[in-house]
């Protein structure tokens, strides 16, 4: 009988086409994911005089540059900023790859797209030269986020060399409370485990609470696995992922279908399977989550307060702490609860579904923003799924900025920025010193609780509201 | 890519813990054309004062910092997004070797790419040597890739370096990674075609 094993090992060996007698292995990549940035790697790959060698394998989508006022390269910010949208669409062109453009229906984050295209599937192994692809092993699939070269190494060879990561399963038990969401359950578990917590590691989400979450709750919690240093995140395909996949575009067709569940049935954990780190976080316990600093772990419940430089166990943390309660304009002591804000941004591939809309359009209804706030659905679908189920009407009506899709404020690349010195509620995923743009102040939450901030001006625990 | 076989030089000190990639090279400067040289885009931000001046405390910003080719980075250097530029801004800038105790693992990978030599070191070692460097900032450091360590000032001794002996191998001979994954074409297709007869999706 061959010994029991985890869900990464099953995926990884399936991807291995040969061992390097020095360590790493070769992985066959399955798909690869592309976006405006890439233009480095078809830069290296017309040097070399080579094409993609399985372009039927690559997908191409238009994110990081795009305006969200409207949808042509010309309404970009800055001519600059059109030439990236415009580079993208001539590389794809220029290597048969197909691609959602700025103009097409299926438009949107890579991440959110993928999955909704049904371009992510179990048991497969997905790049994308973004961090968070780790949003894609949501899926039950080996997805993680690589750099230029990398990218034309794929592009030249649908494969990559890697060394095998260790594994952790973090496993979230009990039931989370009213006003929870996957986002404050990662918040907690990074302030919990630390930025650098999951280095080297492969996640994978396991325990009564992910079992529970949706797709759109379980992209949520990989998506952030990268802020605990996590090389990816995963969760066991299940009833819920089947009934996902089924009928979206790219997934198996009806007469394929059985032989494709046949596989993805085997791929999740087997009873026994040991984990290099066990990590688990009773989900009860776990409050609406705000960041305070410029690190995802520097995050705390609302009813926290700002911490303390002086309270951090080792000297970098407590200069960390200090640069960032000066980079964020905060004292210590400070309660969070009740801290004005200037503007809020939902959006970002971390939460920007139809069920984030869904969270934020039920705390908005039937009430006001009082800053100013734009929302940024994660993709055109969604943009559309919520106009139809009437909850765009409901952000127009509370003055909510109700825009078109892309990444937008959340990494500030296509000219949406928070100004200088402004407080920013986010739902994306990075509160680093200058993210949202220079001098930025933004302070991590989840979609209810930017929903709560925009109509008090406030940070505020929704769970009053 | 450059070939790497050591290295001797000054270390000028970047002491910040889970300094991430939008610090090390702002997204605005991402849309740059690589041979305009990323060089001028490192720390932009965090080098500088709120009026675009550059700050004197800075370690880069110090004359004698200027010659230094290796960097002491903090924990967790290069977390966050996947952006290469922040490699190409580092290695453009004339850095061959970081050392810190750990680094973000995209970051990792993509300084392995190009040639820029990423030595983990246990953190006590990475604190003593910041100490030491406070008070003889000229003592010079030695990363010896060939020899497989790395040699400290002072009594703090040599260190193995720990790179996996496939990424140090090509950095040595500056190999070209595609070209050597070309020549398993074979076992590639061999296996691409069990795969997709296995999943026929997959091919559409
Ligand atoms: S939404 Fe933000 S985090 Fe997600 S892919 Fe775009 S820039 Fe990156």
């Amino acid at each position: 009988m061959t010994p029991p094993r985890t869900m990464f090992a099953k995926i990884w060996e399936a991807h291995e086409i040969l061992r390097h007698p020095s360590g790493p292995s070769l992985l066959y990549i399955d798909r690869d994911m592309i976006h405006e940035g890439s233009f480095h790697a078809f830069a290296d790959l017309k040097r070399r005089g080579l094409k993609p060698r399985r372009p039927g394998q690559i997908f191409g989508i238009a994110d990081h540059y795009v305006p969200t006022t409207g949808r042509s390269a010309a309404e970009a910010a800055s001519p600059a900023i059109a030439r990236m949208i415009d580079t993208f669409d001539e590389n794809m062109d220029w290597g048969g790859v197909r691609h959602f453009s700025l103009s097409s229906r299926q438009q949107g984050i890579v991440h959110v797209v993928a999955p909704e295209q049904g371009i992510t599937l179990p048991g497969l192994t997905i790049v994308c030269s973004d961090s968070h692809t780790s949003t894609q092993g949501a899926l039950g699939a080996i997805a993680f986020g690589i750099g230029q070269s990398e990218n034309a190494h794929v592009l030249a060879t649908q494969t990559l060399w890697q060394t095998r990561p260790k594994t952790m399963r973090v496993t979230v038990d009990g039931a989370l409370g009213q006003g929870v969401s996957a986002k404050d359950v990662m918040l907690a578990l990074i302030a919990q485990i630390g930025a650098g917590g999951a280095g080297g590691h492969a996640i994978e989400f396991a325990g009564s609470v992910v079992r529970n979450l949706s797709i759109e709750g379980r992209l949520t919690l990989c998506n952030m696995s990268i802020e605990a240093a996590a090389r990816l995140g995963m969760v066991a395909p299940d009833e819920t992922t089947f009934t996902y996949i089924r009928g979206r575009h790219y997934a198996p067709s009806e007469q394929e279908w059985d032989s494709a569940l046949d596989q993805w049935r085997r791929l999740p954990t087997d009873e026994g399977a040991v984990f290099d780190r066990e990590v688990t976080l009773d989900g009860a316990a776990i409050a609406p989550m705000v960041t305070w600093g410029t690190s995802p772990e520097d995050a705390l419940p609302i009813t926290g307060r700002v911490p303390d430089p002086a309270s951090f166990a080792s000297a970098d943390k407590r200069a960390a702490a200090a640069r960032a309660l000066d980079y964020m304009g905060l004292t210590p002591g400070t309660a969070l609860e009740g801290l004005a804000i200037d503007k809020v941004f939902i959006g970002s591939c971390t939460n920007a579904r139809i069920e984030d809309l869904r969270a934020a359009a039920a705390v908005l209804k039937g009430r006001k923003a009082v800053v100013p706030a734009i929302i940024v659905p994660g993709s055109t679908p969604v943009r559309d799924q919520a106009e139809a189920e009437g909850i765009a009407q409901v952000f127009r009506d509370a003055g909510f900025d109700w825009r078109q899709s892309g990444c937008s404020m959340c990494a500030a690349m296509n000219g949406d920025v928070v100004g200088p010195g402004e407080r920013c509620a986010s739902t994306s995923n990075r509160n680093f010193v200058g993210r949202q743009g220079p001098g930025a102040r933004t302070h991590l939450v989840s979609p209810a609780m930017a929903a709560a901030a925009a109509i008090s001006g406030k940070l505020t625990d929704v769970r009053r509201i | 890519m450059k070939a790497f076989i050591r290295e001797t030089s000054t270390v000028a000190v970047v002491p910040i813990v889970n300094c991430d990639t939008d610090q090390i090279i702002p997204g605005r400067f991402l849309k740059a054309d690589r041979a305009q040289g990323y060089g001028q885009f490192l720390f932009h931000d965090i080098r500088r004062d709120a009026d675009g001046t550059l700050d004197p405390a800075f370690a880069l910003n110090r004359p004698d910092a200027a010659a230094a080719t290796i960097l002491l980075v903090g924990d967790n250097f290069g977390c966050g997004s996947s952006r290469e530029g922040a490699v190409y801004a580092l290695v453009d800038h004339g850095i061959r070797a970081l050392i810190a105790p750990g680094f973000g693992d995209i970051f990792y990978n993509n300084a392995l790419k190009n040639g820029l030599v990423p030595v983990r070191l246990p953190a006590p070692v990475c604190d003593a040597l910041a100490a030491h460097l406070a008070a003889h900032p000229q003592d010079p450091v030695t990363v010896d890739l060939e020899a497989g360590q790395v040699t400290l000032p002072g009594d703090l001794g040599a260190h193995p370096i720990t790179i996996e002996p496939f990424a140090r191998d090509c950095i040595l001979r500056g190999l070209d990674e595609i070209e050597l994954t070309l020549t398993h074409l074979d076992q590639i297709e061999a296996f691409e075609a069990a795969r997709i007869a296995a999943n026929p999706w997959l091919g559409r």
